[in-house]
């Protein structure tokens, strides 16, 4: 359903990543790793099209549609999200405004968003301005919020359980387990996730299908979510890559 | 041409994009005057009474005395032109303990093309009184130019509270020149919204007020400059009595006229505070926006500051709103209604909502 061919990317005349290339397939999970700093927000931010990230080779197709040159917005439109990991304040704009306009491109009624609302606590902080004084935690609630209520096919999250409390990770996890039909039969899911993650808690509620790491630029390891980051744990980044790279030979 | 104006010479979606309604079930007064005549002035709350100057000068000797009390008769040639045999205006008072959350509305309306209105305000809160007033002021279609030179005088009571949210809805070529003044007494409080969100020639005001002894005046105000106008507006605040508090809030717009936010608190007494905040969005490369805010102290036991911000919309906010399925339109102009949104407290929901109404189609506007 995606797919990222030989994808180059520059960011204020910084190359940050020199030949990503990966495939996902409809109905899976997949967790992103990579040391700070990889490129692996800049990555999430290439393929829902921020402006700021200059595509300078490959190609990003979406559903059979090449959509590296669309705004972010026809993006959107044909079934893309994101939670960001540091989203802005948006003034004067109150959180429910945006509900609101989320919904009128998802289509669902307004009982499912009430549902939601209240699945992730949030019934005081909707009337809040968007993300304007917010704790780490609400922000990233906000974010989940706004996604389950946008509805989309592929569900791109950045880190949405840095700064977490338990108690809201559980909260948030089985609001994502809903969202990604994780509850349902393998061959029964649509929804496809891309989820960044360092420390894998989000992984307890939300099970992936794969892993993969972003490594100088480029997609260096795919395999088994857990065995990754075991080995992520166990001999850091550099020493994950290199064992991967055997197995290869 | 006769003398006579009433209703019937007005363009009612002209009145309402200012927001005066027309409705006496949800007004506690209402007055209109058009060009210098009085079309109407009917009080409809107990407690409280609307009349235009000339009546209220034949009714009441003292009110005499009050005209030319706060502002200076001969502080500028608009205030010596605006003290003139034929000028008309609005006398609004809420009895002494006389809580009226109803707001008033007075409506002044130009008419004629080329007209120069001369207009002259009493606003009286008795002791312990509560008056809302939304003071709508614009113009017939087709009258592009002209002339409106408003003084207004508020005489805020001991323990009482007035709301004026004043909406201006102008031409091209006119010229605006309000005078106004308000004398706030021990505990009262001022609460002063000014919106002027359409094209213009020129708007030049700079509304004082003087604060008594734990007093309290809020100035806000959201201010768009279109191309080819000139606007400028300030708020000055005098802190005289110990414990007074002022706080001058201004949003600015340019999509490519001119805007000069410009804001003074005084302290004239020790334990006295004081906020002013300018903020402003250009949208043109080829407008220009002053942010001149000024503090002054002559005790040491004060605590005024101030920020001021002027920027272009931030492309990551569009960004972000895109990601939400807003085209690039709708963000922005999402962004500058948000930015315009000033969070203003103590008055009428009524008004609030009047206020955002006229936000929200400017907002749409713009782009
Ligand atoms: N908008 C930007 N402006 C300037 N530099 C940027 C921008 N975005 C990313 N970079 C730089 O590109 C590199 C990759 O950043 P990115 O945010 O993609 O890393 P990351 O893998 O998400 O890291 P982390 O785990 O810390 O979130 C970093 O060196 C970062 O400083
Ligand atoms: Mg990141």
């Amino acid at each position: 359903m995606l797919q990222v061919v030989n994808l180059k990317v520059r960011v204020e005349g910084k190359k940050v990543l020199n030949g990503v290339s990966f495939y996902l397939e409809q109905g899976n999970t997949y967790v992103l790793f990579g040391a700070n700093g990889s490129g692996k927000s800049s990555l999430l931010n290439t393929i829902i099209g921020n402006p700021k990230y200059e595509v300078v080779g490959g190609r990003i197709i979406f559903n059979d549609v090449d959509i590296t040159e669309m705004s972010p917005e026809e993006r959107v439109k044909l079934g893309m999200g994101i939670a960001f990991q540091n989203p802005p304040e948006v003034d004067g704009v109150k959180l429910k405004e945006l509900l609101e306009h989320c919904r009128g491109i998802s289509g669902l009624d307004r009982e499912e968003v009430e549902k939601y609302i209240e699945m992730l606590n949030m019934e005081e902080l909707v009337e809040r301005h968007v993300n304007k004084g917010f704790s780490g935690g609400e922000v990233k609630r906000a974010e989940v919020l706004q996604l389950l209520v946008l509805n989309p096919e592929l569900v791109m999250l950045d880190e949405p359980d840095s700064g977490v409390d338990m108690e809201n990770l559980s909260i948030m996890g089985r609001a994502l387990r809903t969202l990604l039909e994780r509850d349902k039969k393998k061959d029964e899911r649509t929804k496809t996730s891309l989820i960044i993650t360092h420390t894998g808690h989000i992984l307890q509620y939300v099970d992936a299908d794969y892993g993969m790491i972003l490594h100088n630029g480029r997609i260096a390891c795919i395999g088994n979510p857990e065995k990754i980051l075991e080995d992520i744990t166990e001999h850091g980044y550099e020493g994950c890559v290199d064992k991967c790279l055997k197995n290869v030979e | 041409m006769s003398e006579e104006r009433g209703v019937k010479d007005v363009a009612k979606d002209r009145l309402e994009s200012v927001g005066i309604i027309l409705n006496p079930e949800k007004r506690s007064g209402m007055f209109l005057q058009v060009d210098q005549s009085t079309a109407f002035a009917s009080p409809l709350y107990e407690g409280v009474e609307v009349m235009s100057i000339r009546d209220a000068l034949k009714k009441y000797e003292w009110v005499s005395d009050l005209m030319w009390s706060l502002v200076e008769r001969k502080q500028d040639e608009y205030t010596r032109e605006a003290d003139s045999e034929d000028v008309n205006g609005y006398f609004i008072r809420a009895m002494p303990g006389a809580k009226i959350e109803m707001p008033v509305e007075a409506c002044l309306y130009l008419k004629t093309l080329g007209h120069k209105q001369k207009v002259h305000n009493i606003i009286i809160a008795e002791e312990g009184s509560e008056l809302n007033i939304i003071s709508g002021c614009t113009s017939h279609p087709g009258v592009v130019s002209g002339m409106h030179i408003g003084i207004s005088e508020f005489f805020v009571k001991k323990d009482a509270k007035v709301s004026f949210t004043m909406v201006h809805g102008w031409e091209r070529d006119m010229e605006i020149r309000p005078r106004s003044t308000a004398k706030i007494d021990e505990n009262g409080v001022f609460i002063s919204n000014y919106v002027l969100l359409t094209p213009v020639k020129l708007v030049q005001m700079y509304p004082k007020a003087y604060l008594g002894k734990n007093a309290k005046a809020v100035f806000s105000s959201i201010l768009l400059a279109h191309e080819g106008s000139v606007v400028d507006v300030g708020s000055y605040c005098a802190l005289q009595g110990e414990k007074s508090s002022a706080e001058i809030i201004s949003r600015s717009i340019s999509t490519g006229g001119k805007v000069f936010a410009r804001g003074q608190i005084v302290a004239e007494e020790n334990d006295v505070k004081g906020h002013l905040e300018c903020r402003g969005l250009m949208l043109s490369d080829e407008g220009e926006i002053h942010a001149v805010p000024e503090l002054e102290t002559k005790c040491s036991q004060v605590e005024l500051s101030h920020e001021a911000a002027i920027g272009k919309i931030a492309e990551e906010q569009v960004f972000y709103l895109m990601c939400r399925g807003m085209t690039r339109d709708e963000a922005t102009s999402t962004i500058v209604r948000g930015f315009m949104d000033v969070e203003i407290k103590g008055i009428p929901d009524s008004l609030r909502f009047a206020i955002s109404k006229a936000v929200e189609l400017a907002a749409r506007d713009i782009l």
